[in-house]
């Protein structure tokens, strides 16, 4: 279970979240979020994981306990500063339709006010690590593919290098062959970059091969929080549950069962 | 051709009076526009508030034309100058289309796309400057379009009150009994009223090419 250490990037403390006249989305949550490991939230849709995500960068503010970013109450921080501090990536993308590849990596450096040569620099950069052709730089979004278009909103949200990265569901909205490809070549990124990442998915398969700890959400309430291996193991039902559900799925098309580690990497 | 006999003898009368009803159309237009996209903007973000405000505006185009000139006369400084009047009575005209647009515009902005700018660490300024307004302006300048035509159609009423403009023909026109006059009058409002319609609506057409 998380254990309140001193070193977490983001520390959860008892918070709730509870919107005026709508159903408690979290619920006395605590968790650490290690630094410059992989925490996956995960579970069912309502769980809360998305909620909890939006906490850590106060697109919502807890009604109740509080949270810590880099040690510092996250009330205290500025909330631009804060965001800023933290990549956001989500599932529909969000990249701006008016906006050219090139621009939508490069916003937060032009609303930071870098020199627009230092700008352009540090797109070209950063569309090379997340492997897009420069020559997609002029494109306007509507004109990529699924997968190019979550390259760019990963660039985009690794633009001013922030320590910590905020993923809702990155992946959810690619077709499946895509969506290993996109896993395998972020795996590889987050070993390469060491940030500390948060990503919310209610997919076991993406929780195992991405996770360095699995949160397991239910209810808005933490159920457990396991590394991949205990996870497996773990008598707790609703783990199993996951895990009947994956290995039904594998079984019911005779393939054999998918390796616990990916076989991406 | 009779029809055509006014508007041929008297080229520099009818310039003047376009220009006249070009100046008092678009004065009306630019003060609604000033007015309506803060304020529509202000709206958009409090549901409350637009029900409100786009009721009251709502409720002016309730009042026929003609009869809020009128009224416009009891009011201070506005009723000493009938363009006074006329410019007002028309803003009031061309800010319905536009608060409408402009609300709708950014409240038809993809959720997502407001969403990932919001957790990237825009700014709320930011985020409208950049985001929000660009994104909705092909649906703004529709609005916009709407109330020009509209205000070009109402300035000829306007002559009614001594306001100037092309009405001034079709009013002098109708006393008369001459349709060459009306005529001289009517025809140059509409070719005004269309070609701005044109342009504008390609103006749009290239604004929503990206979005």
């Amino acid at each position: 279970m998380g254990v309140a250490t001193t070193d977490a990037a983001v520390a959860i403390r008892g918070a709730s979240y509870h919107p005026p006249g709508g159903p408690l989305l979290v619920d006395s949550l605590t968790l650490d979020v290690p630094r410059g490991l992989t925490l996956v939230l995960l579970g069912r849709s309502g769980s809360g994981k998305t909620t909890t995500l939006k906490l850590m960068n106060r697109l919502l503010d807890p009604t109740a306990g509080d949270l810590q970013v880099e040690g510092r109450p996250a009330n205290e921080w500025d909330p631009i500063r804060l965001r800023r501090h933290m990549g956001y990536v989500i599932q529909d993308v969000g990249l701006f339709p008016h906006y050219t590849v090139e621009r939508n990596i490069g916003i937060l450096p032009a609303v930071e006010g870098w020199p627009s040569v230092r700008t352009r620099e540090r797109v070209h950069e950063l569309m090379a690590l997340v492997g897009l052709d420069s020559t997609l730089a002029s494109r306007y979004p509507r004109e990529l593919s699924g997968g190019q278009r979550q390259r760019v909103g990963v660039a985009r949200a690794l633009a001013l290098d922030p320590p910590i990265l905020l993923m809702d569901e990155p992946f959810g909205a690619l077709d499946p062959l895509t969506r290993a490809e996109l896993q395998g070549e972020f795996y590889r990124l987050q070993t390469r970059l060491g940030k500390t990442v948060v990503l919310v998915t209610h997919d076991l398969r993406e929780a195992l091969l991405l996770g360095s700890q699995i949160a397991l959400l239910d209810g808005g309430r933490l159920a457990g929080c396991y590394a991949p291996a205990e996870f497996l193991s773990t008598s707790d039902p609703l783990a199993a549950a996951y895990r009947n559900a994956f290995a039904a799925g594998n079984e019911q098309h005779r393939l054999p069962p998918a390796p616990a580690s990916g076989g991406v990497r | 051709m009779n029809l055509f006999d006014y508007l041929i003898a008297h080229p520099h009368e009818i310039v003047t009076l376009s220009v006249e009803h070009i100046s008092l159309a678009g004065l009306s237009v630019g003060i609604a526009v000033l007015v309506g996209l803060p304020l529509g903007v202000a709206i958009a973000r409090r549901p409350a508030l637009a029900r409100v405000v786009l009721g009251t505006v709502n409720s002016i185009h309730v009042v026929p034309s003609l009869a809020l000139f009128g009224f416009l006369f009891a009011v201070p400084w506005i009723g000493d100058r009938a363009p006074r009047m006329a410019v007002l009575a028309l803003s009031l005209y061309a800010l319905l289309p536009i608060l409408r647009n402009v609300c709708a515009g950014i409240l038809g902005v993809d959720p997502a796309v407001v969403e990932a700018g919001r957790g990237l660490g825009l700014t709320a300024r930011q985020l409208l400057l950049r985001v929000e307004l660009p994104l909705a302006l092909g649906v703004i300048v529709a609005g916009i379009r709407v109330a020009v035509v509209l205000a070009i159609g109402i300035t000829t009423i306007a002559a009614a009150i001594g306001a100037g403009g092309l009405g001034e023909l079709i009013f002098r026109g109708l006393a008369m009994v001459n349709d060459s006059l009306i005529f001289a009058g009517a025809l140059p409002a509409a070719v005004l009223a269309l070609f701005a319609d044109l342009s504008l609506g390609w103006f749009e057409g290239r604004l929503r090419e990206h979005v």
